[in-house]
């Protein structure tokens, strides 16, 4: 027995005791579509691979701008090294007594000497000390949009306390980034659109085959009396448990692949990585493909056994 | 028309059928089937008589015509309808259509279970049937592993097993012995005798004589002869034993 075939048996105990417990059945299960319960495993694993890739973007890019859209980097730009303190911490002090601003950070020395490392590298010394003076970072977040009008205010608060200031809004240095990564959000959607065409397409043909398989044994239950519906059904439970079956064992697949794939970002510890993090609506929003799948193979089955009925009188 | 209402199972009023644009196969049938008789279709093959059974069955409409069923319009009734018209009628196919996958056991349940019938209440008869027709020890076979004369079986002991009103058989007794035959036409009778009405399509002219009280529709090139005069309307039984075919246009 393949595994889907194991799991279709469980399924079509579950599907018969959700539909109408202990209902006998008119023809009894026969495995419709063969290959097909694996060609929509494959399709529900593509999508579901795609969907997440295409989330995990989103969340990236989405975490980023409100990150972005509500900071504002304030520089003491000053040479010596007592005055330079002095203003910092009125600046510190100053912002934090302004209303709209939520966090006010003054960069550590250690990580400022990391950021510069690249540029100065580290046999200098510590910036503190180094010959060349290095302005102290002050990390500020707003509650709204850093606008140019919200950017001029808080420069006109600080002119006092603080005369070396310079007051910039982080939004822009980043911008190439994020507009690459939306563009590739934007391919990953085409991606999952074209997929989900495909699994569509996947399941109307087994949905085809199946009828084409079985139109003799349709043709007999129709003239010895069954209804439409009576035959619908038996056609749409089978097509539902196939579908089910290769949707499950899909969607296994691809959670496989995500967690795996995660970790591996995980490991380069890029802060990125850690927002773009997949949330629990994500995880149901991809668990409704499997879903949506066995729905539209259900579907399909009902409609295509239902037309060929039509026909007969 | 001033026949007795209500007393036919099946009225034929100048019917015709055609296949696509060809010539037509049935031509001008008038007749009437009567509860409880035993009927005989004749007719050299390619004659019309799968056709005329086919109409019988609720499988085709007309091209022209009348047909009333059970005291239904069968033209203009509407189709979800048909349904319950089709389960007082057995039908044996010419060609058997056994489900293929399914075990003789379960070809012989279809109707009971078409009909909605309790799993527990279907065991027995249909195991009576199938060993009424020989086959006690075949019944966990498919369709395949079948002769063909056990396939004919297992299409009548379907086509009986719900005791329907009317049984329509289309060359029942091609495929077996003729002891077996003569056997398949004693359920027949058994089944006539219970009430239901019985037609039987065949060219073997020996079985006609088998079953004394049976009235004989002889097809000729898709008209119809009604030689023991059984078929107009009112019934004469007892007129003289051969007739002129009805005449035609
Ligand atoms: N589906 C069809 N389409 C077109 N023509 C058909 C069809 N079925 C039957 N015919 C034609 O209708 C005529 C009557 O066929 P039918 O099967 O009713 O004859 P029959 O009396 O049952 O013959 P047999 O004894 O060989 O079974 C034949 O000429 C046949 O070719
Ligand atoms: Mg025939």
């Amino acid at each position: 027995m393949s595994p889907i075939e194991l799991l279709e048996t469980r399924i079509t105990g579950v599907v018969r005791a959700v539909t109408g417990a202990g209902e006998q059945e008119l023809v009894p299960q026969s495995r419709l579509s063969g290959p097909m319960p694996w060609v929509i495993a494959i399709m529900v694993t593509m999508t579901v691979i795609a969907m997440a890739a295409g989330l995990a973007l989103r969340n990236t890019v989405v975490s980023a701008q409100a990150g972005l859209e509500g900071g504002i980097t304030v520089q003491i730009v000053e040479p010596r090294a007592g005055e330079r303190q002095a203003q910092s911490k009125a600046a510190l002090e100053r912002l934090r007594a302004l209303p709209g601003v939520t966090g006010a950070r003054l960069v550590p020395q250690d990580e400022l000497d990391r950021l510069i490392e690249p540029w100065l590298g580290s046999d200098g010394g510590s910036a503190s000390t180094m010959a060349i003076p290095v302005p102290a970072l002050i990390d500020v977040q707003l509650a709204e949009q850093a606008s140019e009008a919200r950017v001029g205010q808080i420069r006109a608060a600080l002119a006092k306390v603080a005369p070396a200031a310079r007051v910039d809004a982080q939004s822009g240095w980043l911008e190439p980034v994020y507009d690459a990564i939306a563009s590739l959000q934007w391919l990953a959607i085409a991606l999952v659109l074209l997929l989900a065409l495909a699994l569509a397409a996947a399941v109307l043909m087994a949905a085809r085959s199946a009828l084409g398989t079985n139109r003799e044994t349709i043709e007999i239950v129709h003239l010895l009396g069954g209804t439409d519906a009576q035959i619908a059904k038996v056609f749409q439970r089978s097509m539902g448990v196939d579908a089910i079956g290769g949707g499950v064992v899909g969607f296994a697949l691809a959670v496989v692949v995500i967690l795996f794939l995660g970790r591996h970002f995980a490991g380069l510890g890029a802060g990125m990585v850690e927002s773009g993090a997949l949330g629990w609506n994500d995880w149901l929003l991809l668990a409704m493909v499997p879903v949506a799948a066995a729905l539209l193979a259900m579907l399909t089955a009902r409609l295509t056994v239902m037309h060929a009925l039509r026909k007969m009188l | 028309m001033s026949q007795p209402a209500g007393d036919e199972i099946v009225q034929f009023d100048n019917v015709g059928l055609r296949y696509g644009t060809d010539r037509e196969v049935l031509r001008n049938l008038s007749f009437t089937l009567f509860p409880g008789s035993f009927y005989f279709l004749t007719g050299a093959s390619g004659a019309g008589k799968t056709s005329l059974l086919r109409l019988l069955y609720l499988a085709q409409r007309p091209s022209r015509g009348a047909i009333r069923m059970f005291g239904a319009d069968a033209i203009t009734l509407p189709r979800e309808r048909l349904p319950m018209l089709r389960r007082r009628i057995g039908v044996v196919f010419q060609d058997f259509r056994l489900v293929s996958h399914l075990s003789a056991f379960d070809n012989v349940a279809l109707p009971l279970r078409v009909a909605g019938a309790n799993e527990r209440d279907l065991r027995k008869p249909v195991t009576d049937m199938l060993e009424w027709v020989g086959l006690a020890d075949r019944m966990d076979a498919r369709p395949a592993t079948l002769s063909g004369g056990e396939q004919q079986r297992v299409a009548i002991a379907r086509a009986v097993i719900a005791r329907p009103q009317m049984l329509v058989a289309d060359e029942p007794s091609g495929n077996v012995d003729p002891e077996m035959a003569v056997k398949l036409l004693r359920l027949f009778e058994a089944l006539n005798g219970l009430g239901t009405t019985v037609v039987v399509a065949t060219h073997d002219v020996h079985l006609l004589q088998k079953v004394p009280d049976s009235l004989i529709m002889r097809l000729n090139k898709g008209q119809l002869g009604d030689p023991t005069g059984a078929l107009k309307f009112p019934p004469a039984r007892d007129a003289s034993p051969v007739r002129p075919a009805r005449p035609s246009a």
